[in-house]
């Protein structure tokens, strides 16, 4: 398939990795270039985290406005970017089918952002990707509709639908990896060039924490199976799958709202605004970075920490060994970058 | 209405009201009954039609990871309503029927209290935690949880009066 710059995938992918390992530190690289990343000498991996105090206001939701500016922000300063349309020319083309995989479990207290998601679809346009090539998705049209969706299947639009819409569902090979034997959405198989990940900061009562890896356990039709054991090394194993692993393009965590305690699903009384918009390339990194937050917010508010309470998010570590390669969660090596 | 107000309206009034939650009958099966108030049935509440139920081998498709908390818990089924009070806030209800009182407790217990305008009763049978936007009770083998999506200075009053009415639907 050729992008919008005349070049294939292999030599676009190849390029993102010399790329990296020429500039040698964390310097902007994306598509699916995490795992040359982490592997280059002295390479870092990126993770800006923006924050906006006054995000909500006065108002039970988010100002629409400051989100913008706030995913300019967190993007211009991932990629070193003047302005805020480079960046996700870099990240995607204008011939590639885009998908962004949402996380609506929760409902809408605690769920992916639609104004996020808004502000993120106007950029694609802006950098040349057409509505119809913009896939907004997650497991069920019901979740979706729930988070404050309005579902769209006119091909001339941007979709917003879910793997149980007529005619998606799950694709109808088996994948395995480990502990993940599963079928994956068609809207990843068949539908999406490249996947954004654009997961909301939570904990989780199995897994300990839920963000940019664990939010793939609504792209298979069997999440239930890989719970065991904290998730570990579920979450691990199922990233690995490869439309998983190489159509995934980059992380915009929705941090606007996130809760320490009680998830994954939403209990206001373990909410909190944490106001911000996390981006990273490298969804071990950013994973890592997630659980300080929550782990530093449960001490904020006297709560033991996850290793405490039997919920170490242990499968972190496990996506980082050499059996996984998918990131790194050595604080050492990643680069965090707060705005 | 301010917190400070809310915890002396709380006190004051909710106080012997939220102890006869934590004093009821002990349901030794989980029959299938009628749990959720109709609209009206109590003053400002409108439910949704539709009564979602799941079964433990598909609890996670409701409440994702969550679900194996419950089914070690011994969990035999979850039903969800969507409310609405006054038109404006809304509020889902979940009542979860556990096998029996113990696994009601055992998640009850699971969660902390902090922030609870009513905190738990410890030494009770059955229990229940008030906050600003939610409300969690246990009664029997029922463990029910109220979520609102909005906040506002009536919704705390307003649950605990919807929570009331279903406990004593429970109680039958």
């Amino acid at each position: 398939m050729k992008n919008g710059n005349g070049k294939n995938r292999r030599e676009f992918l190849k390029e993102c990795a010399l790329g990296v390992l020429v500039a040698g530190t964390a310097r902007f690289s994306f598509a699916d270039a995490n795992v040359n990343r982490v592997n280059a000498v002295g390479a870092k991996s990126k993770v800006v985290i923006a924050r906006d105090p006054s995000l909500y206001g006065a108002s039970a939701t988010p100002d629409p406005a400051r989100v913008r500016k706030l995913l300019d922000q967190a993007i211009q300063n991932f990629a070193e970017s003047s302005d805020p349309i480079t960046p996700w020319k870099k990240l995607v083309h204008p011939g590639e089918v885009v998908g962004l995989k949402v996380n609506t479990i929760a409902g809408p207290g605690l769920s992916t952002h639609v104004v996020l998601v808004e502000a993120i679809c106007e950029r694609l346009k802006q950098a040349g990707v057409k509505p119809s090539n913009i896939v907004v998705w997650d497991r069920t049209n019901e979740e979706l509709e729930r988070a404050g969706f309005t579902l769209s299947h006119d091909p001339n639009r941007v979709r917003i639908l879910g793997t149980d819409s007529k005619d998606v569902g799950y694709d109808e090979n088996v994948l395995m990896f480990g502990s993940a034997k599963s079928r994956l959405s068609n809207l990843l198989t068949r539908v999406c060039d490249c996947m954004i990940n654009v997961p909301i900061l939570k904990h989780h009562g199995g897994a300990g924490v839920t963000l940019a890896m664990k939010n793939m356990y609504g792209v298979n039709d069997n999440p239930n199976k890989l719970h065991a054991n904290n998730c570990c090394p579920g979450v691990a194993d199922l990233n690995m799958l490869p439309p998983i692993r190489n159509k995934f393009r980059f992380v915009v965590a929705d941090a606007m709202t996130g809760c320490f305690e009680g998830g994954p699903r939403f209990a206001p009384q373990y909410a909190w605004r944490y106001n911000g918009i996390m981006v990273a390339s490298d969804p071990v990194a950013i994973d890592f970075t997630g659980w300080q937050i929550i782990e530093r917010k449960r001490a904020e508010r006297g709560l033991k920490s996850l290793s405490q309470v039997g919920i170490p998010p242990k499968y972190i570590a496990v996506a980082a060994d050499a059996q996984h390669r998918l990131g790194t969660d050595d604080p050492n090596r990643i680069a965090l970058v707060e705005v | 209405m301010t917190r400070r107000s809310i915890h002396r309206t709380t006190f004051g009034i909710l106080l012997p009201a939220i102890l006869s939650l934590a004093v009821g009958c002990q349901h030794k099966s989980a029959p299938t009954i009628n749990f959720f108030p109709q609209s009206n049935e109590v003053a400002g509440w409108t439910k949704a039609p539709e009564v979602r139920t799941f079964t433990p081998d598909l609890l996670y498709t409701y409440i994702d990871g969550d679900a194996e908390k419950y089914i070690k818990a011994g969990v035999r089924s979850v039903s969800t309503a969507d409310y609405k009070f006054k038109d404006q806030v809304q509020v889902v209800v979940d009542v979860y029927t556990m096998s029996n009182p113990e696994g009601a407790k055992a998640i009850f217990d699971s969660e902390p209290a902090m922030g609870a305008l009513i905190p738990s009763y410890l030494g009770h049978e059955d229990d229940a935690r008030l906050f600003l936007q939610s409300l969690i009770f246990r009664k029997g083998p029922y463990l029910v949880r109220m979520v609102a999506y909005q906040e506002s200075p009536e919704i705390a009053q307003a649950m605990f009066d919807l929570g009331l009415a279903m406990e004593k639907k429970l109680s039958r």
